[in-house]
């Protein structure tokens, strides 16, 4: 809401300094996002309101005159101008006068550019000053006419003094529409500053009025999304342009100024926050009824648009049919025009949730719609009527008829809150006197009575009818924090009892996760959880492409590249190895977030989270130190990664072994299980998809798992002696077929060795001469302890002999000589 | 004792030891000092072979020459060791005057990962909570209208919903817009035991992508509830936050607002952190910093979590990690917390 404090000035008196208002506005809610001092840079001694006092034909071109212009300082000065609302023989009209020195902005420049106004001679006439456009003045950016001003300012008067005004912008929450218009703004000004606000114009005297009048009648059919429905008859008014004074305010207030009819019923609506509807009245047929509309009606609204209605909107009608989409648009059938000659004005109150729903499944936006979507007071329809009505009389010469058209079919009776001191007290952290809660609130114009019974103080709090946003205790509360100042209340710590700290084992298990991660080498990223199909194929060398039905999409994306909630971190993960390959040749990455499943028969998915990891480049920064080309990221290191995370985070069972993932090199994919359930996949990325993420030159591997499922199966962590007699370290070497997987000769070995086996671990590999082809050697370093005793030779050759007969005759195993 | 006659041996002793002791000054490496300990302290050596003529010395002679030869092996002995220490000490000056480095040399790169900034900065958020009483709880991001809104005071249509820009998967099931619907959450979770809740988490907005707004941003949510709790603790908590995260030394002003889940509503700014409220761009020259949004939870919501609002009362508040960030860091572009451009990440941590 822009504020005009001149406007402001109408309804209560601005006592203190603007800095002080500012900030007291602020502090309670009603936050001045900004303020625009109109005219700061007219300077007092170089613009003045000045009268035209002859305009001649300019003698040597068509296109401009020569104006004469009295501005109170000396002799008037005649210059020259171009424009169009100054002919020759014109005078008596009040301008805008600059006199050399002016800063003033450049009327053909794109962009505002201050300047100094300088004598010049335009086609042999020497000109000294300018008569002044809006756009020159930065008022506005119209440069078709120098600007008139009101007949009544006086002659010489600085232009600053009659044009200059402060406008606050004040940003509204929208449980303070109320204040989204002058009156409610100054309403809030007046409390806050200790302040009466005057009923100005705006409150003028009503008439008498009833549903049916001498020039027709007004009807509710469906009362429960219109409660009032008020209406007049001006007659004879002439459409003309309105007085500089209301086109003023609108511009300064944010409207562009139309014509007498539209300003009125703008400027009504900004001063008082009632929308209001001007009809051409001989357009009109019959009654006006308020009703829904019926099954396919469809109606042309003002834009031009013709509109298809469903049964829960409401419309304005009359005989013909509908007239206006009720609080929302105008029709076109019945808009005024130059030609029209009565106005019926209607002032109304609309179901705010109905106006909204109506806005927004014909996604038309107005600013009444706006205004009734948040609620407006249904006690305002006839003073704004009147208001209006009354300035149209003024602006447009018309006549208001007497009787003025209000259906009001049952007014609500005032809202009474009880509100008891110990309640505030509870809430607020501090206590306030019954007389100081008495004052605030009246001074918001609640009615308040004290009453005192069996040692409790309470208030009765009448509510205005403007405040639709007060209900309940709550809301007198914050009204009583606010005004007060919240800066007023004490600072105290929480006094009440601790809650129950409850152990997270999960949510711990996600912070270790990634300590261990970061610990890798690896850097955690982030990335969207929407995403698109093109993206998720693109992460795919084979397969049927994904569906859009199998992912949970947005109905109202905002691009294509996000509409599907994710079920995979991979095609982020290789997007941001892709996007980065420009600036990092090494990157090693992580990234934990939440992936999204549908469920069948349940209307929310299934959220995981899951952990995805990428390495590719080199295993560690490029040095000077190093003479030769660094070993790369491939598979292996990314299963250390992967061992070290299970070893850290205590997760033994996680078994792998060799599979296919439509992302994955088909020779080099292992899945991952726990307990017979799939955990995820791990491999290095087919060569295909790392062409698709143009990272065609360097291999990369990656990992997705389900986290949540991982943490699950944590073991708890148990303190193992630390043996006191000495270990026997021995080393076997098992030439096995080549395709058959370490794991499993690991694990025969395990088996066999029972539980004097401590340690197995891998120390080589070798395939060739004199290794049969088809045929692999490992070898193994086996640690053999006891904890309460010195094994004996013989019992370790018993179990290296086991070991032996074991992994021969499971997997067909020869010891290597 | 009478006044002995000249004592040849002892004579030829002193000899010895000042004859080694100049050859001693001599010697410079290890090897040749073995040769000169063979030579002299050796069996065979010259110390040695003085004293085998003890046995042509008058009996009253001899004791002499025991004590000087004790003397003089003694003296040639520490000679001895003091010389090897020389030695060695000079022969590892040498070496080490070789090993001389380049100092200023870049120093192997050691490539420790980094912690995405939004999670050292939850982190950090809930470390502090933590402190007093506050315990993470977790929920989820695809959420019900009824959780998102309704259960928060904001019926269908309501004027309020203004404030969300919302993703929708269908009517009735939203991407969440705040953390908030978790509020519900836990308090359905816990009552009717007191809470003191962080919820940290992803939400989402349907608005364009630009330097000044995202589609998806973390929020971080706090929720107090018990029959004790007043807006007064709200500040309390909330200033003691604001001095942990930026300073002992900022200022915390406590604005009205309104959100329609809590009443009265609240607003918290700091001091600007980098004018100190003198007014500049970043605080868009206020000289205050919007760091909060907070409130006493509304009467309606606390029933909906299953409170008696007559006798639980309780504060809620809630911040953006990412929007701390950029004050704390100067981060001009919003975009860069998600679109996982490493030259930003890098610079984190």
């Amino acid at each position: 809401m822009r504020a005009p404090l001149s406007w402001l000035k109408d309804y209560v008196d601005i006592t203190i300094p603007l800095d002080t208002l500012v900030d007291r506005m602020t502090m309670a809610g009603l936050e001045v996002g900004g303020v625009e001092h109109i005219g700061a840079d007219w300077r007092r001694d170089k613009l003045f309101v000045g009268e035209v006092v002859a305009v001649s034909a300019h003698p040597r071109a068509d296109r401009l005159v020569l104006a004469t212009v009295a501005y109170g300082q000396g002799d008037p000065q005649t210059v020259v101008t171009g424009a169009p609302n100054l002919k020759p023989g014109d005078r008596g009209q009040k301008v805008a006068f600059a006199v050399e020195g002016a800063q003033l902005r450049d009327g053909y420049s794109e962009t505002p550019r201050l300047q100094t106004l300088s004598r010049t001679s335009i086609r042999g006439v020497e000109s000294a000053g300018m008569v002044c456009s809006e756009k020159e003045l930065g008022l506005s950016d119209d440069h078709t006419g120098v600007i008139i001003l009101d007949p009544d300012l006086p002659v010489g008067q600085p232009l600053t003094d009659a044009l200059g005004d402060t406008v606050l912008d004040v940003e509204l929450t929208p449980n303070l529409a109320r204040a989204n218009c002058i009156i409610g703004l100054a309403r809030e000004i007046a409390a806050l500053t200790g302040q009466p606000w005057r009923a100005g114009p705006a409150d003028a005297a009503t008439g008498p009025h009833a549903a049916a009048t001498a020039y027709g009648s007004v009807a509710s059919a469906d009362a429960d999304l219109c409660a009032r429905y008020s209406a007049s008859l001006i007659e004879n008014v002439t459409i003309q342009p309105s007085p500089p004074w209301i086109q003023r305010r609108l511009q300064y207030a944010g409207q562009r100024p139309i014509n007498n009819i539209v300003d009125v019923t703008n400027y009504v609506m900004l001063e008082t926050g009632q929308p209001l509807h001007a009809f051409d009245y001989e357009t009109l047929q019959g009654v006006v009824v308020v009703r829904r509309a019926r099954r396919g009606e469809t109606m042309q609204t003002l834009d031009g648009v013709e509109r298809e209605l469903t049964t829960d909107m409401l419309l304005i009608t009359d005989d013909s049919g509908p007239i206006a989409l009720a609080g929302v648009m105008g029709g076109s059938a019945t808009e005024v025009t130059e030609d029209t000659r009565h106005i019926f004005l209607e002032s109304a109150n609309f179901n705010f949730v109905n106006i909204r729903r109506t806005s927004q499944q014909l996604r038309l936006h107005s600013e009444a719609a706006q205004r009734f979507g948040r609620g407006v007071d249904p006690d305002l329809t006839v003073p704004a009527l009147l208001r209006a009505s009354r300035l149209m009389e003024t602006l447009g010469g018309g006549t208001l008829h007497p009787e003025i058209a209000d259906t009001y079919p049952a007014p609500p009776s005032p809202k009474t809150i009880t509100l008891r001191a110990a309640e505030v007290t509870r809430i607020l952290g501090m206590a306030f006197s019954p007389t100081d809660m008495a004052r605030i609130l009246t001074s918001l114009e609640f009615g308040c009575t004290t009453h005192h019974a069996n040692g409790d103080t309470s208030l009765e709090v009448v509510v205005p009818s403007h405040r639709l946003d007060v209900s309940e205790p709550a809301d007198l509360i914050e009204e009583i924090a606010r005004i007060h100042g919240y800066d007023e209340i004490p600072t105290t710590l929480i006094h009440d009892v601790l809650p129950p700290q409850r152990s997270q084992p999960h949510l711990d298990g996600l912070e270790q996760t990634r300590d261990i991660l970061v610990g890798c080498g690896l850097t955690e990223i982030l990335s969207y959880s929407l995403s698109s199909l093109d993206s998720i194929n693109r992460a795919r060398a084979e397969g049927p492409p994904p569906a859009a039905e199998d992912y949970i999409s947005l109905a109202n994306p905002i691009s294509q590249e996000r509409q599907l909630l994710r079920q995979s971190l991979l095609p982020s993960l290789l997007e941001t190895l892709s996007t980065n390959r420009r600036y990092r040749q090494r990157m090693a990455l992580f990234e934990i977030g939440r992936v999204y499943w549908p469920q069948a028969g349940e209307a929310l998915p299934l959220e995981q989270r899951y952990l995805g990891i990428a390495v590719t480049g080199p295993l560690l920064s490029r040095s000077w130190h190093d003479a030769d080309e660094p070993p790369q990221f491939g598979w292996t290191h990314l299963k250390g990664i992967i061992d070290t995370l299970l070893q850290r985070l205590n997760v033994p069972q996680v078994r792998f072994t060799a599979a296919a993932h439509a992302a994955l090199h088909p020779a080099r994919t292992a899945a991952l299980s726990i307990g017979g359930a799939p955990l995820g996949i791990a491999g290095d990325v087919h060569p295909q998809v790392c062409e698709q993420f143009d990272l065609a030159d360097q291999s990369v591997a990656v990992l997705e798992l389900n986290l949540d499922l991982l943490l699950a199966h944590r073991q708890p962590r148990r303190y193992q002696p630390i043996s006191r007699f000495p270990a026997v370290l021995e080393d076997v070497a098992l030439v096995v077929d080549d395709d058959l997987p370490a794991q499993a000769v690991e694990d025969a070995i395990r088996t066999a060795g029972g539980e004097w086996l401590r340690e197995v671990t891998l120390f080589d590999l070798y395939v060739g001469e004199p290794i049969p082809a088809g045929k692999k050697s490992l070898a193994y370093a086996l640690t053999f302890q006891a904890d309460d005793r010195s094994l004996t030779e013989d019992e370790v050759r018993v179990l290296y002999r086991r070991i032996q007969e074991h992994t021969a005759a499971e997997l067909g195993a020869a010891m290597r000589e | 004792m009478p006044v002995s006659d000249q004592n040849p041996l002892v004579d030829q002793l002193r000899e010895v030891h000042t004859e080694a002791l100049e050859r001693l000054g001599q010697v410079s490496d290890l090897t040749a000092l073995d040769g000169w300990r063979v030579h002299y302290l050796g069996r065979k050596g010259a110390l040695t072979q003085v004293i085998r003529g003890i046995g042509t010395l008058p009996t009253a002679q001899r004791p002499e020459v025991g004590q000087v030869s004790n003397e003089v092996k003694s003296a040639l002995e520490e000679a001895f060791e003091a010389q090897v220490g020389a030695i060695k000490q000079a022969k590892l000056a040498k070496t080490l005057s070789r090993e001389r480095v380049d100092v200023t040399l870049p120093g192997y790169p050691v490539s420790l990962g980094r912690l995405h900034p939004s999670t050292q900065t939850l982190r950090e958020i809930t470390a502090i909570f933590g402190e007093m009483g506050f315990q993470v709880f977790d929920s989820r991001e695809v959420e019900s209208d009824y959780y998102n809104f309704e259960l928060l005071n904001i019926p269908p249509y309501h004027p309020a919903r203004d404030m969300w820009d919302t993703f929708y998967i269908n009517e009735r099931v939203v991407l969440r817009t705040h953390t908030s619907p978790g509020q519900i959450r836990a308090m359905q979770a816990f009552h009717p035991d007191p809470i003191r809740v962080i919820l940290p988490g992803m939400c989402y907005r349907y608005e364009a992508i630009t330097a000044r707004s995202e589609i998806m941003f973390h929020q971080v949510e706090g929720l107090a509830v018990g029959e004790n709790i007043t807006m007064a603790d709200l500040k309390g908590v909330l200033v003691n936050f604001a001095r942990r995260m930026y300073g002992a030394e900022r200022q915390v002003r406590f604005r009205c607002s309104h959100f329609p889940f809590t009443e009265p509503s609240v607003e918290v700014d700091m001091d600007c952190i980098v004018c100190n409220g003198d007014g500049c761009p970043l605080c868009k020259q206020t000289g205050w910093l919007e760091i909060l949004g907070a409130g006493m939870v509304h009467p309606a919501v606390l029933r909906n979590g299953g409170y008696d609002p007559e006798r639980f009362n309780g504060f809620a508040f809630g911040m953006g990690p990412e929007r701390i960030m950029m004050q704390k860091y100067g981060i001009d572009d919003i975009r860069y917390f998600f679109s996982n451009d490493l030259r930003f990440l890098e610079q984190f941590g």
